[in-house]
């Protein structure tokens, strides 16, 4: 398919990849933030193709992974409220919460269902006038103005039995707090390349600037990731910290002002918590007060209780970047992606699930 | 779950789209690419196109990793 399989061609990835070779002197560790690239990272046996001067970390960039236990309680607690409905996308409904899932209260007659886009979940509240529909709002810049989009399709067609339960998340404050905790030191920064499509390359500049690190934004296909690796190194090796896209079919430095304005409109940044971080300000969104009508948990009342972590579970630490899956006693045995126990090894982009599906982490 | 897949758009109705995924005929909201032509590709994220894919800047990408791999042909 166009797009697709020329940036998948063997030939030109073995150019890129000798080319990493000859360039490659100073010993570097990147980190892929995203989720999507760790993905396509141990799909391609991407780590292993590279030179031994580079070290690959995986960063906590998946939206299912960071949401707090605290939040997933909220969504639990909201689908136990009777004539509700829960629309969510299909990645959350494994996760454990504190002390349940999506998926078993699901068995336990609440109803929750699975949508592909929010319009879909717009459909089901048009279709039920009686019942609330609440959307599990989760994601990053890239999923965020589809949702603001939606609540501005409720506005106009009149629909007022849609509400999201907003659990955004955005990146850049994020890598911010990462940075300034000091426990990972980075050489290079492989920059999320749909969350940029949406805000554009400008946001990164902080880190290249402030932090001195590299920054490229990569596409999703091996050959975008490994474009991405050797415009890293040479940054290192001329002694660059810059900011460059290896994507530029799919970003634009200045983003997509549509969609940012519709974020902008619906949404303002505050304080949320990120599974493994902590509290980081500034990295959530709240609807605004013209929208607040659309927020679920001020139209309900839940009190979830005190959430708690499940025992043993290093995904926190493995988000941050400083830990991999194979520290953790739990993986491959008490934790399997038929059986998880934490949300790393839920997410199809979890490091935890990552590892398990191609192979690493294993011991022996 | 950033995932968003390159299609193309076949029609164009007010905010909606028709786009071929996977040998299937699907709606796309138009939302946030308003400058949507048909014949574009856009990258699609949950029902909705995030962008319009630019395709002179796709051909120059590749141009580029020819030259990559032509140079490391003739060292190799
Ligand atoms: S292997 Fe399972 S228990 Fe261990 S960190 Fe990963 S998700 Fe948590």
């Amino acid at each position: 398919m166009k797009f697709i399989t020329e940036f998948r061609r063997s030939e030109l990835a073995e150019g890129l990849i000798s080319q990493i070779h000859r360039q490659s002197k100073t010993p570097v560790r990147f980190m892929e933030f995203c989720g999507g690239h760790t993905v396509t990272i141990f799909r391609y046996g991407i780590r292993q193709l590279l030179s031994k001067t580079i070290e690959m970390v995986s960063g906590p960039g998946c939206p299912v992974c960071v949401t707090a236990n605290a939040d997933l309680d909220k969504a639990i607690a909201l689908s136990q409220i009777p004539e509700v409905i829960i629309a969510t996308f299909g990645d959350m409904l494994k996760v454990p919460g504190s002390h349940s899932s999506l998926q078993k209260v699901r068995a336990n007659d609440a109803d929750v269902r699975v949508v592909y886009s929010t319009t879909n979940a717009l459909e089901i509240a048009a279709e039920n006038p009686t019942e609330s529909v609440i959307f599990l709002g989760i994601g990053f810049e890239t999923t965020v103005p589809t949702i603001a989009a939606s609540i501005l399709q409720a506005e106009e067609r009149g629909i007022k039995n849609y509400y999201i339960l907003s659990m955004h998340k955005l990146c850049p404050p994020a890598i911010r707090a990462l940075l300034d905790s000091g426990e990972v030191k980075l050489d290079g920064l492989i920059c999320p390349g749909h969350v940029s499509a949406i805000i554009g390359s400008h946001p990164w500049e902080f880190i290249a600037r402030d932090y001195g690190i590299p920054c490229v934004v990569s596409g999703f296909e091996p050959l975008d990731i490994l474009q991405c690796i050797d415009m890293l190194v040479a940054q290192v090796e001329n002694g660059e910290s810059k900011v460059e896209i290896a994507y530029r079919r799919g970003v634009r430095p200045e983003g997509n002002q549509q969609a940012l304005k519709l974020m902008e409109q619906v949404f303002e940044p505050c304080l949320a918590e990120w599974r493994g971080i902590g509290e980081v300000p500034d990295s959530g969104l709240r609807l605004r007060k013209e929208y607040q009508h659309f927020d679920a948990e001020l139209a309900f009342d839940i009190d979830p209780g005190p959430p708690y972590e499940p025992k043993g579970c290093i995904c926190g630490d493995i988000l941050r970047g400083v830990k991999t899956p194979a520290d953790c006693k739990l993986f491959g045995k008490a934790c399997t992606p038929e059986y998880p126990v934490g949300p790393c090894m839920v997410s199809s982009e979890g490091s935890c699930s990552a590892h398990y599906l191609y192979g690493e982490g294993f011991e022996g | 779950m950033c995932l968003a897949i390159p299609v193309l758009i076949k029609s164009i109705e007010d905010k909606e789209a028709e786009v071929e995924i996977g040998g299937m005929i699907c709606r796309i909201s138009l939302w946030l690419t308003p400058e949507a032509r048909v014949g574009d590709y856009a990258l699609v994220h949950t029902g909705y196109a995030i962008n319009i894919l630019d395709q002179e800047e796709a051909e120059e990408t590749l141009r580029l990793l020819r030259e990559i791999a032509e140079l490391a042909e003739g060292e190799g």
